[in-house]
């Protein structure tokens, strides 16, 4: 048994390592996830990732913000110290929408952008979970379990033959935490 | 489903839909007719009025479209960019009809007793346009509208809207003129020259069109003034025209041309419905909050003629439909991928602008009747359904022109055309 933890397949052309892909895919080799230094296009229906469910955790933010805040100028001017501002009633609702409005986008960008950081384990002080640093600068990395994927030569030569610049077996999961 | 992909393919405007829209004409002829003669002409005046600015602003929205695209270098629109060539080539048109509409108001006068006095008013834009606002012992003077003669005058109103909208309408045709001469002879030459004439139009445009909006709509209550109703009218242009122009998609690529529409091109139509119906609430709601929020009378009397109980369902209506159907029905990502939900958002948009219209016309020009089912009458439905088939009619004629239905050397066709989002 061999201490390969994950296949490590480098690529240094995004287009090349699009063809990796398929050539592992049509081998049946399950692919763990690619790394790469920018976005690529369908790269995600490819591999089958689900779209991302970002969208809900904003619209639950916002709704949170909203409610927050209402809640907030609800209590202050309607129910613990009404005011007479201009003669209207203490409670106009549309003397509250722009606050309202504004909170909600404030609670939905900062709840998304903590989300965000969350998900991806991207946190101030905290070592970036890495499995290969050049991922990070001009490789475009397609990492296989080693586990359960025993013929470990065949997969180096289909990555190979795909056009790999370099295999890589490696022992442990992240090198970022040398 | 085509998998080859016709670039030669031209459009054929016969059949079912050519019929309903010339029975639609009809419909329209008739109802203006009889509003008439039943004498009516106020209301008849009002709704020609609505409709008119509603037919030149879809219009303008098409160069306005077009305009952005080149502005902006996006490639996503380049396989559809004939459907707003098309609005853009009939501006000239709908221009001419509005004013039409807008000169026959003027000029066509009925007299009102005011004080036992008689007055002569023409029948749009009585509000400035007067004889008798302006004479200081005629009973009815007024001297805030005489202190803004210097603007509000027929010469220069008409000036404006004209020279406006003429402008808007060679630019218009500048631009397709561009994409099919691209289509003859190819290269860069033409995206440049269109990109230069966008960047100028844009300019000219965003200045002029709260002016537009200022002289046509707004000075039919002429002692308000609101300056974001400019904008207001803007966010309105856009929205209306992105939905007529997602249904005349929708509509070609059921009726088998235009294959290369996907489902993507489609998300991209309900995002901009979605993200410029909500910038519309906003500055329909800024408008709003700032004179509740200041309570000036003079202000307040524009608001206050719109909560009458005749006017309220409909200002209530128009928030629900404009604001709150896009908000819940196209936020989420599968229901602006989905083409008929794209499809009934849009009818309801484009009639929810029609209210809209209706909204910052009526009041001021019929004012309110017994009851507020009786504020849409025939007469709203039977305009609205003759320009729905007049535009319907001249933009497929326009449409059916073009020797393709893509611009087939535009740059940046492939990106468009593997579109994907």
């Amino acid at each position: 048994m061999s201490k390969t933890k994950f296949i490590l397949g480098l690529f240094d052309d995004p287009d090349v390592m699009m063809h990796g892909i398929d050539a592992l895919q049509k081998n049946s080799v399950p692919i763990y996830d690619v790394y790469t230094p920018m976005p690529i296009h369908g790269i995600d229906d490819k591999l089958g990732i689900k779209g991302s469910r970002l969208g809900y955790a904003a619209f639950m933010f916002g709704i949170l913000g909203g409610t927050t805040i209402f809640s907030i100028i609800y209590y202050t001017l309607v129910h613990d110290w009404p005011m007479n501002i201009g003669g209207k009633p203490a409670f106009t609702v549309p003397n509250f929408i722009p606050a309202t409005f504004e909170w909600t986008v404030l609670f939905t960008a900062f709840g998304m952008t903590i989300t965000f950081f969350f998900a991806n384990h991207l946190f101030p002080g905290r070592a970036p979970r890495v499995m290969d640093l050049r991922a990070t600068d001009d490789r475009f990395v397609i990492a296989i379990d080693a586990k359960g994927n025993v013929s470990h030569d065949e997969i180096t030569n289909i990555l190979k033959e795909a056009g790999a610049v370099e295999v890589k077996h490696n022992d442990r999961k992240y090198v970022s935490y040398e | 489903m085509k998998t080859q992909i016709n670039f030669d393919e031209q459009y054929q405007f016969t059949g079912k839909v050519k019929t309903w829209s010339l029975i639609s004409i009809v419909i329209g002829v008739v109802t203006v007719l009889a509003g008439f003669l039943t004498k009516q002409s106020q209301e008849t005046f009002s709704n020609l009025l609505i409709m008119g600015y509603y037919f030149a602003c879809v219009c303008s929205c098409g160069v306005m479209f077009c305009g952005i695209q080149y502005a902006a270098q996006a490639g996503w629109s380049a396989s559809i960019l004939r459907v707003p060539q098309a609005f853009s080539r009939i501006l000239p048109i709908g221009a001419l009809i509005f004013v039409v509409i807008v000169i026959a108001g003027l000029f066509t006068t009925h007299t009102v007793t005011v004080d036992g006095k008689d007055h002569v008013e023409p029948y749009l834009y009585a509000r400035w346009a007067t004889k008798d606002l302006h004479v200081k012992d005629s009973g009815i003077y007024d001297a805030v509208i005489d202190g803004k003669s210097g603007y509000l005058n027929i010469g220069f109103f008409l000036a404006r809207i004209i020279g406006f909208l003429g402008i808007y309408s060679i630019f218009g045709w500048m631009l397709s003129k561009y994409s099919r001469s691209e289509d003859e002879l190819g290269g860069m030459k033409f995206y440049n020259k269109s990109m230069i004439a966008s960047a100028i139009f844009l300019v000219f445009f965003g200045f002029t069109v709260p002016l537009f909006a200022f002289d046509s709509m707004m000075s039919l209550e002429a002692r308000w003034f609101s300056t974001m109703f400019g904008w207001y009218n803007l966010a309105g242009l856009w929205v209306s025209g992105i939905a007529v122009m997602t249904l005349i998609m929708i509509y070609l690529r059921k009726a088998g041309y235009m294959q290369w529409i996907t489902q993507d091109h489609l998300h991209n139509m309900g995002l901009l419905m979605f993200a410029f119906s909500v910038f519309w609430t906003y500055t329909w709601f800024a408008q709003f909050l700032l004179t509740y929020y200041a309570n000036i009378p003079e202000e307040a009397a524009y608001f206050y003629i719109r909560w009458e109980p005749q006017f309220m369902p409909w200002f209530w209506l128009n928030i629900g439909i404009n604001f709150g159907a896009p908000l819940l029905i196209l936020m989420s990502r599968d229901s602006k991928r989905y083409t008929q939900t794209v499809k009934i958002m849009a009818i309801i948009l484009v009639l929810g602008h029609w209210l809209d219209y209706f909204q910052m016309t009526m009041p001021g020009t019929v004012g309110p009747k017994d009851h507020w089912y009786e504020e849409i009458s025939w007469i709203e439905a039977g305009t609205f359904i003759g320009f729905a088939g007049l535009f319907t009619f001249i933009v497929l004629t326009a449409l059916s022109k073009f020797k393709s239905l893509i611009p087939k050397k535009h740059p940046f066709l492939q990106e468009s055309l593997h579109h994907h989002i």
